[in-house]
């Protein structure tokens, strides 16, 4: 069964540090536990999102700037 | 020509204060809102709602050609921009009245002078307005730069041209740091605002912020008085008074009398705020910027002077003479507001949207409360954590804060954290309570007393 990294509150969902960076990962990447795979902006505040498993990344579930709510799944792991 | 049907092209606490107003005078509204704010109070108290775009303020509130679209779609003849978003950018005013609308704020010759923080400074110091010590203008030069910090004085801020609301400012203590941080804070300042110009001010330690609000029809400007902003947490306004507890009233004139004359050099139209420094140890005040708009803590100034300035940017807008002479403007009492945000005090004012499972909103003399909020609301994520506005209103300052403290002890917002504790700590404390503050008490305060910061049993 795949894995999933869930995002951890409600908000706006970035998969970039900064509009004109790249992404902190992308399809096929590994992903180690505590790495950060993208941010949450919460009223004007950003929280990093860090992975909580381990696994190769599949997908993206939310895109970049996608409105996500609290438990939403963003990204996918094998 | 008097306004018809107005638009309002912002969300939230402001925009129910702007739909207040407009009914008040008959005018109609036209709420837009993003596909976040569907359920917004203000949505349901508008006549008419257009939906601009997605959450994002990048793609709703921000844009232009959706707000101008949804105002030639309703026959809207006005916009009122509130505070925030779209309210200070000229090039927005000047599409709105391109478009042969109503701009309900000065114009937007006079937002680019006044937004400018060094042309600002330059009109300031032409009409006699005295600025914080520092460069005459944008530094452009490093070698020139660092002759002017060493001749000013450590320690010295470097600002960004173009920035505001506290962004691109860094604080250099000596010369050592001043050399690190002067090409960091061009590299910076040209990221963020596309502009690397960069000027300096001497830090004035201690100081209150005191700021003085003004309307103007364009060829005549009044003061009404002060507010006191200084308790800031992040360089953002926590609890506003007015009229301030430092200013003795030679000083009271002096300061309004220097704010009318700035706005009447740039033909000032609207209500507009010039936010000074002021040094109570010497006396001295500076002039630091102006905001081009109607700011958040306004109703202080409604409450102690019984001004309605929304109402009176429309009258204004709609092409109506100010309709008070300045000996017409009297300061009665005393009024305090505090911000009421959806963040936790007890947990770094850690941000938390949710839903209202409770309200209870307190009442009786003198006190008001301007919100966004309902009973079922559900606050989104996407905007900032303001919910809502405490104000009271009594005859002296100690009177106020007594009567504060009873409000908030009535205030009740369930379901989601709130900064009530932290007013309620502030309302008990001595120092507040004997007006002893500056810039930077807060933020030390807040360490010293982050146990006291919870949710009372």
């Amino acid at each position: 069964m795949s894995k999933q990294i869930l995002s951890p509150l409600p908000g706006t969902f970035y998969s970039k540090p900064a509009p004109d960076q790249p992404a902190f990962k992308k399809v096929g990447d590994t992903v180690a536990v505590g790495d950060v795979i993208g941010l949450i902006e919460v009223m004007k505040s950003f929280h990093e999102v860090a992975a909580d498993q381990a696994g190769t990344i599949t997908a993206f579930i939310a895109d970049d700037e996608e409105p996500v709510m609290a438990g939403q799944a963003l990204i996918e792991l094998a | 020509m008097a306004i018809q049907k107005l638009l309002i092209a912002n969300r939230g606490e402001i925009a129910v204060r702007i739909i207040r107003a407009a009914q008040e005078l008959g005018i109609a509204t036209v709420q837009v809102h993003s596909a976040a704010d569907a359920d917004s109070l203000a949505v349901k108290m508008a006549d008419e709602a257009v939906n601009i775009g997605p959450p994002m303020a990048s793609k709703s509130y921000l844009n232009i050609a959706n707000i101008l679209k949804a105002a030639a779609d309703t026959g809207a003849d006005a916009v009122h921009p509130g505070y925030g978003f779209l309210a200070e950018n000229a090039d927005f005013a000047d599409a709105v009245e391109a478009a042969g609308l109503i701009w309900v704020g000065p114009k937007g010759s006079a937002i680019r002078v006044m937004g400018d923080k060094v042309a600002a400074r330059v009109a300031a110091q032409s009409a006699g307005v005295p600025v914080v010590p520092g460069s005459d203008g944008r530094i452009d030069d490093p070698d020139q730069a660092r002759a002017l910090a060493l001749k000013i004085g450590f320690p010295v801020m470097i600002k960004a041209a173009a920035g505001g609301g506290g962004r691109g400012i860094r604080i250099a203590q000596d010369i050592e740091e001043f050399d690190r941080l002067l090409p960091q804070a061009s590299a910076e300042a040209k990221a963020a605002f596309g502009d690397g110009g960069l000027y300096m001010e001497k830090v004035i330690e201690r100081a209150r912020h005191i700021e003085v609000q003004i309307l103007g029809d364009g060829t005549d400007v009044i003061h009404c008085f002060e507010r006191e902003c200084s308790l800031q947490r992040r360089r953002q306004k926590v609890w506003e008074e007015a009229p301030s507890a430092a200013l003795p009233q030679a000083m009271r004139e002096k300061l309004c009398a220097s704010a009318v004359a700035l706005a009447k050099a740039v033909q000032y139209r609207g209500a507009g705020t010039l936010e000074y420094l002021y040094d109570d140890a010497s006396g001295a005040f500076y002039f630091i910027e102006m905001n081009t708009r109607i700011q958040v803590e306004h109703p202080v100034t409604e409450m102690i002077t019984g001004i309605d300035l929304l109402r009176e940017m429309l009258r204004i807008a709609g092409g109506q003479p100010l309709r008070y002479k300045q000996a017409d403007v009297r300061l009665n009492g005393h009024a305090i507001e505090v911000r009421i945000c959806a963040e936790d005090p007890a947990q770094g004012f850690k941000p938390g949207p949710g839903t209202i499972s409770t309200l209870k909103v307190p009442g009786g003399p003198g006190v008001r409360f301007d919100t966004l909020l309902y009973q079922g609301y559900t606050v989104p994520p996407f905007y900032d954590s303001l919910l809502g506005k405490l104000i009271v209103w009594d005859e002296t300052r100690a009177q106020a804060i007594a009567r504060m403290a009873r409000a908030l002890g009535e205030l009740e917002v369930g379901g989601l954290p709130t900064t009530k504790p932290l007013h309620q700590a502030l309302a008990r404390d001595a120092e507040v309570q004997a007006g002893k503050f500056h810039t930077r008490w807060l933020e030390p305060w807040l360490d010293q007393n982050a146990d006291r910061l919870g949710e009372e049993a």
